[in-house]
């Protein structure tokens, strides 16, 4: 019998498969279905929001990194805000900090929903992602009652908030809490015994705690694997040490543990808003007090000189930042989100780089799917949960 | 922890390097010599005192008309002491005393961070396993994220050579798949 000839086959994937959560190119060396190799390749959404953002004024560059994690616009905002924040040494008033924590948690919810509905269909559970749209449209249309505007809603501003909640917040928010955990109950019905769903998630694309670690994936990629780091616990901020809630972690470190850790993820950020809606009265101060940054009250504004000339200075030249550099990171729905900025005392940023997950998550996908089956690669790109605009910035 | 007690801890276990303490109004930061950069990163991840386990992402700041130009920052966190370090180096604009040594070795996760400070600021990591363009094309001009790169310029983006068919080839090719429909 002749020598079968054996070589291995490259095979392009991407940028524009369906399953990579936008535009990720991936080469892969297949060996029949097992991967020797992949080179995941960038770049195809990157639109340079961080050189922009040095040409804007300090509140200009708000909506500009919301565009970067588009998924989850204000935890991207959340951590500028508190950058610039810690910069200029302002403490915001204990309202203003329980509107943010319920706020990133709703955040994270939806960002979450996403996640699940895509990845339970991209391994052949179609009908979740509809189950999953419908909550998030919930939470769509609470971002669109605070802020008039679903997707970026760019509510977070440095020096507290854009203006106050609207009536009828509380209202929206409790019926959404009250329904939400019987839906995530549902989800669970669907998938977490579904013995399908299991046998395509368990023992795929195990990662250890210690390379997870060494890969920079701090967050719920690293929970999966037995880490207990999660920024509200170890670096408390907006008042999160004085919530009560679990880091949920896992184990097995595979795409199941982090399914579970993510759900359970969901759950706590339930409890969170809870507790943080029961403590944001109707009304309050909704910005600190500091007159560099927020503008006066309008009444002030249209009886007093000064208030005026306040007033104009604010909107036309912005505010100065002291000079020095700052790093404060929140946790973000794909795991540790931080942004670095540099000011030289002027009213526009010197440098402004945020810390994405999802690029460290794809640095590390060789390395989570390497000896795997070709098959397992969506579900791995599924549990990593990357969004490449935020890979991309 | 303050960055004079993580010097004061540094200082014995790496020879010859000239530490120095920077000002931060967040968590310590220290300035270290580009030549002893990676036996300090170990020294970090490695003493029982510190144990720096995670590499948290490097990125650089243009300093633009200062002299050395640019900074290199990297963010460390310790997950066991619950702290963090920023460590900032020093890199001239020509090349060569521009040239840092890649931690790659330390942390595994400094690969496509030091990519796309190459990308961006055209800061070279000697040592670096795979030192290309990572956002940008392989084929683009100059560094985006350096100061004096102009902004307000519109430019054509600048791509591959398009793929060359000959006439007759095309209409081969077009031959082709008339024969192949017909059957």
């Amino acid at each position: 019998m002749a020598e079968l000839r054996t070589e291995t086959m490259t095979v392009n994937m991407g940028p524009q498969h369906p399953s990579t959560h936008g535009v990720l190119r991936l080469v892969l060396e297949l060996d029949g279905e097992t991967i020797k190799s992949c080179m995941p390749t960038i770049g195809y959404l990157h639109t340079g929001i961080e050189k922009t953002a040095e040409q804007k004024k300090w509140q200009q560059v708000v909506p500009l990194v919301e565009r970067m994690d588009y998924l989850a616009a204000q935890s991207n905002s959340l951590a500028y805000v508190l950058s610039v924040e810690k910069l200029l040494g302002l403490e915001m008033p204990p309202r203003v900090k329980d509107i943010r924590v319920l706020i990133a948690e709703l955040q994270r919810m939806a960002s979450h929903l996403v996640w699940i509905g895509t990845h339970a269909m991209e391994i052949g559970a179609v009908s979740m992602l509809f189950y999953a749209i419908r909550e998030r449209e919930l939470l769509m249309n609470i971002n669109e009652l605070v802020a008039g505007f679903r997707f970026f809603p760019s509510y977070f501003r440095v020096g507290g908030l854009r203006e106050d909640l609207p009536r009828g917040f509380h209202e929206a928010v409790n019926a959404f809490l009250d329904r939400f955990p019987g839906k995530i109950d549902e989800f669970e019905g669907l998938l977490t015994k579904n013995d399908m769903f299991m046998r395509r998630t368990q023992g795929v694309g195990v990662l250890t705690q210690d390379e997870a670690l060494a890969w920079g994936l701090v967050g719920p990629i690293a929970r999966g694997s037995g880490s207990d780091y999660d920024v509200r616990k170890y670096f408390p901020y907006c008042g999160y040490d004085t919530y009560e809630f679990n880091v949920p972690t896992a184990t097995e470190g595979d795409v199941f543990a982090r399914y579970r850790v993510r759900v359970e993820e969901m759950r706590q950020s339930v409890k969170i808003a809870r507790q943080a809606l029961q403590r944001i009265s109707p009304s309050g101060a909704w910005a600190c007090d500091d007159p560099r940054v927020v503008p006066p009250p309008k009444d002030k504004v249209y009886t007093e000189m000064e208030a005026l000339i306040q007033h104009f200075l604010i909107y036309s030249q912005g505010f100065t930042v002291p000079v020095g550099d700052a790093y404060v990171p929140v946790e973000g729905p794909r795991g540790e989100h931080g942004c670095y900025i540099v000011s030289d005392g002027t009213n526009r940023p010197w440098r402004v780089k945020m810390r994405p997950p999802s690029f460290m998550a794809i640095q590390a996908l060789p390395k989570i799917i390497q000896n795997g089956m070709i098959a397992d690669v969506i579900a791995v790109i599924g549990s990593t949960d990357v969004v490449m605009g935020d890979c991309d910035r | 922890m303050n960055a004079a007690s993580i010097i004061d801890t540094l200082t014995p276990l790496v020879p010859g390097a000239a530490y120095e303490a920077g000002t931060s109004v967040d968590f310590a930061t220290i300035y270290v010599p580009a030549a002893s950069l990676v036996e300090t990163c170990r020294a970090l991840r490695d003493t029982p005192s510190l144990r720096f386990n995670v590499l948290i992402e490097v990125t650089a700041a243009d300093y633009l008309p200062r002299e050395p130009r640019f900074e290199v920052v990297y963010h460390l966190l310790s997950i066991p002491h619950r702290h963090r370090l920023r460590l900032k180096v020093r890199a001239a604009s020509n090349e060569v005393d521009g040239m840092i040594p890649t931690v790659q070795s330390v942390w595994p996760a400094a690969g496509w961070p030091e990519r796309e400070v190459w990308d961006m600021f055209g800061i070279a990591f000697a040592g670096h396993m795979d030192l290309r363009r990572l956002l940008m094309p392989e084929d683009w001009d100059g560094h985006p994220a350096r100061k004096d790169y102009p902004v307000q310029i519109r430019k054509a983006a600048q791509t591959y050579e398009p793929l060359e068919v000959s006439e007759d080839e095309f209409k081969a090719n077009i031959e082709r798949d008339r024969l192949r429909r017909r059957h």
